[in-house]
């Protein structure tokens, strides 16, 4: 769980000097942003439309529609009906597929350089001309349906995650799943995904990003010829609900029989890259890897060697996200370990962190190993694609995603322990208790 | 307008005209250990993988479980420096190492700048052959893997392949988990470990790729140093392993909205003849593409599933033919019906010249996609060694797909899918199976 948020942040970090990526940016006359990162190691590219739109700009009541909606682009067009887009990017050797994000949707395809002229034109195509015919929207809602019971409703921890989020948030839609609730998602109709598309799908609100062995020159150019004939569209004004003060901590708790590993977490709502002041976005992913980013951090010495009391444990911070960032901490108590014990260990130190601040040599090595991961994180063309996707998609430019390693480096203890303090309020937070029948019973017993 | 954000020596990047195949090197080293480069300057790093035939293969009788448990301990302490200390030095160098162990083989995958290559080896080399095996370590891993372990039980997908490799393979080492069993790896002693690993990581059974910002010359001495004083190590058992006849569906009562369900029968080896054509087959019928046989008619026609696939599994001792879905409790049956009537009609109608014609594209052009990381070049430069295929293969490879026919298919299909012998594990709760 972490790995996958920690990589988000720190692969935003542009290149060791040696080799830093080429990455250039153009704007359409109808509002369409583009972005070229080249990477001329194979002749491949990887091809990216990023729409600002996902769950959290749904209307209430019609959860999942985004997530819907980007399976229905599946569907086609008049120029390329009944799925021969997949077939023609599969003709071409191409893989292609599409996400959903709290403020995103992006589709990709990854295939051969010489191939990105053909799915500038479908991917064009598809963002005003979507054709969903009669008898292919409901099967499709029945697989979205089987979607959200393979990753939710069979499994319970997602199913905590769900609930804890929810409880996290008070009025803003992140607390809402990106799948959308269940009751709501099977109610959903050909005419809401359409009233959405309409909406959310035009040239302003899309960022397009190709990866690559590409020239930017031409890339320009191929887009100018394909998205830039889309006629711009004005986007209505979007407001999403505010999330009011938060007075009083939340916990919550959840007994599931399928659960053999229970689990402790807590969560805080804290900024995000695009609210932090100065400095807050980079003190909290440092904070959270001086805490549990590794086996050498404090709460695996602690908790899962020293102390021996837990089987894992560990911290992330989420903070690509336009509104909300989190800061988590999460530990699974092991053998005889009660959650309560391993709840106390985790309070204390996040007590003593807060009452003793961190060592030079614990900054040190966590900008040392953000740093490397990020060198790493250069090797997958499709993963860079994706993080200056995302980035971008928010609100973040180029350049605060190239600066980021500056700043981690520049970032001081004093700025840790500032943003520690402004984030590790109980009163923002929500502390959530999974555990299996057995865990019930020792819990009573005691 | 076009903006010039970064524009750092762009010479530097001049494209690389020719693709993966002519670039792969065969290195021997001073002491004739063998390993593939491919060298990739625009990064500075390197991505190595090492492959031991083994795994769980090694195990002992009633020491199920002992190959995974050494992989997790490896880093838990070698040479001088205890878990701790080993981490730190990792973090000292920025190097990434990680060990894993399958059915079929312990890998080792490490990635290292390449300013500090030659420490990130020596790590590597003090890691393989000193491991301690603290007893302290192996209890705290042991824990973890239990752990784990009593997750596995109640997870559908492990529980449905765990009971499916039962009663395949009854008595047999792909019968038993990866894992072990809570009673096996309760039993391991320090000494068992030891011997595990004794036995595995040797050099007779190393299979070795490099990708990155180094070249033969430099990398020849390096492993030298690093493999050099490995066992030789003892012939690996490979004989073939038997599978049971068991057939019909098996039911694992769970209660779950969803049931997993997995089935499958014997399939083919990697170094049969029939492998390529297989493998252009499996992709008409539910490889990985939106296309797909199954995938048309379960998940686009009926909305039945969110994932239905199906795929080769060639383990070095057995073959099998594999598939998978996951549907609502109340349309297993539907859906388990519907994938075999499919296995039935690809083994009885074989596949249409325009089918063969589109996987033939498909398979062939995105055969370079694989090859996006230096990480995964490297494993997949380790996999064709450990595959026995030659060095030049990646040259071959379109080749032998484009000139498979549609009767290679048709009879190859014949041969391997057999919609009676399918041995089917459903996992859940379902309300329409009547068996």
């Amino acid at each position: 769980m972490r790995r996958l948020f920690a990589a988000l942040a720190v692969a935003l970090v542009p290149q060791a000097a040696l080799a830093e990526p080429v990455v250039t940016s153009f704007e359409l006359d109808n509002g369409m942003r583009g972005v070229v990162i080249e990477d001329h190691r194979a002749p491949v590219v990887t091809h990216m439309v990023w729409y600002k739109v996902g769950s959290a700009d749904e209307t209430p009541g019609k959860t999942g529609i985004a997530h819907y909606l980007e399976h229905l682009l599946f569907k086609g067009t008049e120029k390329f009906p009944n799925g021969r887009f997949s077939e023609i990017v599969a003709e071409n050797g191409g893989r292609e597929n599409a996400f959903t994000s709290r403020d995103y949707t992006g589709y990709f395809q990854n295939i051969a350089a010489d191939r990105l002229d053909l799915m500038m034109e479908m991917e064009a195509d598809r963002m005003r001309n979507l054709v969903i015919g009669d008898d292919d929207w409901q099967a499709e809602r029945d697989v979205v349906g089987e979607e959200r019971r393979t990753r939710t409703d069979n499994v319970p921890s997602a199913k905590f995650r769900e609930q804890f989020s929810a409880a996290l948030y008070l009025g803003h839609p992140y607390g809402t799943p990106v799948i959308g609730w269940k009751a709501e998602v099977e109610a959903l109709t050909k005419e809401d995904a359409l009233e959405f598309y309409a909406r959310f799908y035009a040239p302003k609100n899309a960022i397009l990003v190709v990866a690559g062995d590409v020239d930017p020159v031409e890339v320009e150019a191929l887009a100018k010829k394909y998205y830039g004939k889309i006629e711009s569209v004005d986007l209505p004004e979007h407001v999403r609900g505010v999330e009011p003060p938060h007075l009083a901590e939340r916990r919550i708790s959840m007994t599931d029989p399928r659960v053999a590993q229970p689990q402790f977490m807590r969560g805080y709502l804290a900024p995000s890259y695009i609210t932090a002041k100065p400095g807050e976005a980079e003190g909290l992913v440092l904070l959270a890897d001086i805490l549990g980013g590794g086996s050498t951090r404090r709460m695996q010495r602690v908790l899962t060697r020293d102390a021996d009391m837990a089987i894992y444990a560990g911290a992330y911070y989420s903070g690509l996200a336009r509104d909300h960032g989190e800061f988590v901490v999460y530990a699974g108590p092991k053998g005889d370990t009660s959650l309560a014990a391993i709840e106390g260990a985790v309070d204390w130190m996040l007590e003593d962190l807060l009452e003793n601040g961190v060592t030079d040599e614990e900054l040190a090595r966590s900008k040392k190993s953000l740093i490397a991961d990020e060198i790493y994180s250069q090797d997958s063309q499709r993963a860079l694609a994706r993080e200056y996707g995302a980035a971008l998609t928010i609100g973040m430019s180029i350049e605060d995603i190239q600066g980021w390693r500056g700043r981690v480096e520049a970032t001081t203890a004093e700025d840790v322990m500032n943003a520690a303090r402004k984030v590790l309020d109980r009163k923002r937070s929500v502390t959530g208790i999974l555990k299996g029948p057995d865990a019930e019973k020792k819990e009573a017993a005691e | 307008m076009r903006t010039l954000i970064a524009f750092v020596a762009a010479v530097l990047f001049a494209p690389l005209s020719h693709a993966e195949e002519n670039r792969i090197q065969r290195v021997i080293s001073p002491g004739g250990i063998e390993a593939w480069l491919v060298e990739e300057q625009a990064i500075p790093m390197v991505a190595v993988e090492i492959m031991f035939a083994g795994g769980a293969h090694v195990d002992a009788e009633g020491q199920e479980g002992a190959a995974y448990l050494t992989a997790g301990l490896i880093e838990e302490g070698a040479g001088d420096m205890d878990s701790q200390g080993f981490a730190l030095r990792k973090e000292d160098l920025s190097a990434r190492i990680g060990f894993n162990s399958g059915r079929d083989d312990f890998t080792v995958g490490m990635r290292a700048l390449t300013a500090n290559l030659d420490d990130s080896f020596e790590l590597l080399h003090i890691a393989l052959t000193e491991p301690t095996f603290e007893q302290r370590q192996i209890d705290r891993v042991r824990d973890q893997v239990l752990s784990g372990m009593k997750s596995d039980l109640v997870n559908p997908d492990t529980q449905g392949a765990t009971e499916w490799f039962k009663q395949m393979f009854p008595g047999s080492t792909y019968g038993r988990p990866t894992k072990g069993t809570p009673e096996s790896v309760k039993a391991l002693t320090r000494d068992n470990l030891v011997e595990t690993y004794g036995r595995m990581v040797a050099k007779s059974r190393m299979k070795i790729g490099v990708v990155g910002d180094i070249d033969a010359a430099t990398l020849g001495p390096l492993l030298d140093k690093t493999f050099g004083d490995l066992p030789e190590g003892e012939a690996l058992d490979r004989s073939p392993i038997e599978l049971s006849n068991v057939s019909g569906t098996h039911l694992i009562q769970a209660d779950i909205p969803q049931s997993t369900v997995m089935l499958g029968h014997e399939g083919i080896l990697r170094g049969d003849d029939d492998f390529i054509i297989a493998y252009v087959m499996n992709h008409i019928f539910g490889g990985g593409s939106f296309n797909s046989r199954l995938y048309e008619e379960v998940r686009e026609k009926n909305g039945l599933a969110y994932s239905v696939y199906s795929y080769l599994s060639p383990y070095d001792r057995a073959g099998l033919y594999m598939g998978g879905v996951a549907t609502a409790n109340e349309r297993v049956k539907q859906s388990i019906d519907l994938i075999r009537a499919e296995w039935a009609r690809l083994a009885n109608e074989g596949v249409t010249e325009e089918e063969l014609e589109k996987a033939k594209k498909f398979l062939t052009g995105a055969f370079a996609l694989r090859f996006d990381s230096n990480a995964k070049i490297a494993r997949y430069l380790a996999g064709l060694q450990a595959a026995d295929l030659s060095i030049d293969y990646i040259d071959t490879r379109n080749d032998l797909v484009n000139a498979v026919t549609k009767e290679d298919v048709d009879r190859v299909a014949k041969r391997i899918l057999k919609p009676d012998d399918l041995f089917i594990v459903v996992v859940g709760n379902p309300t329409d199976l009547d068996e």
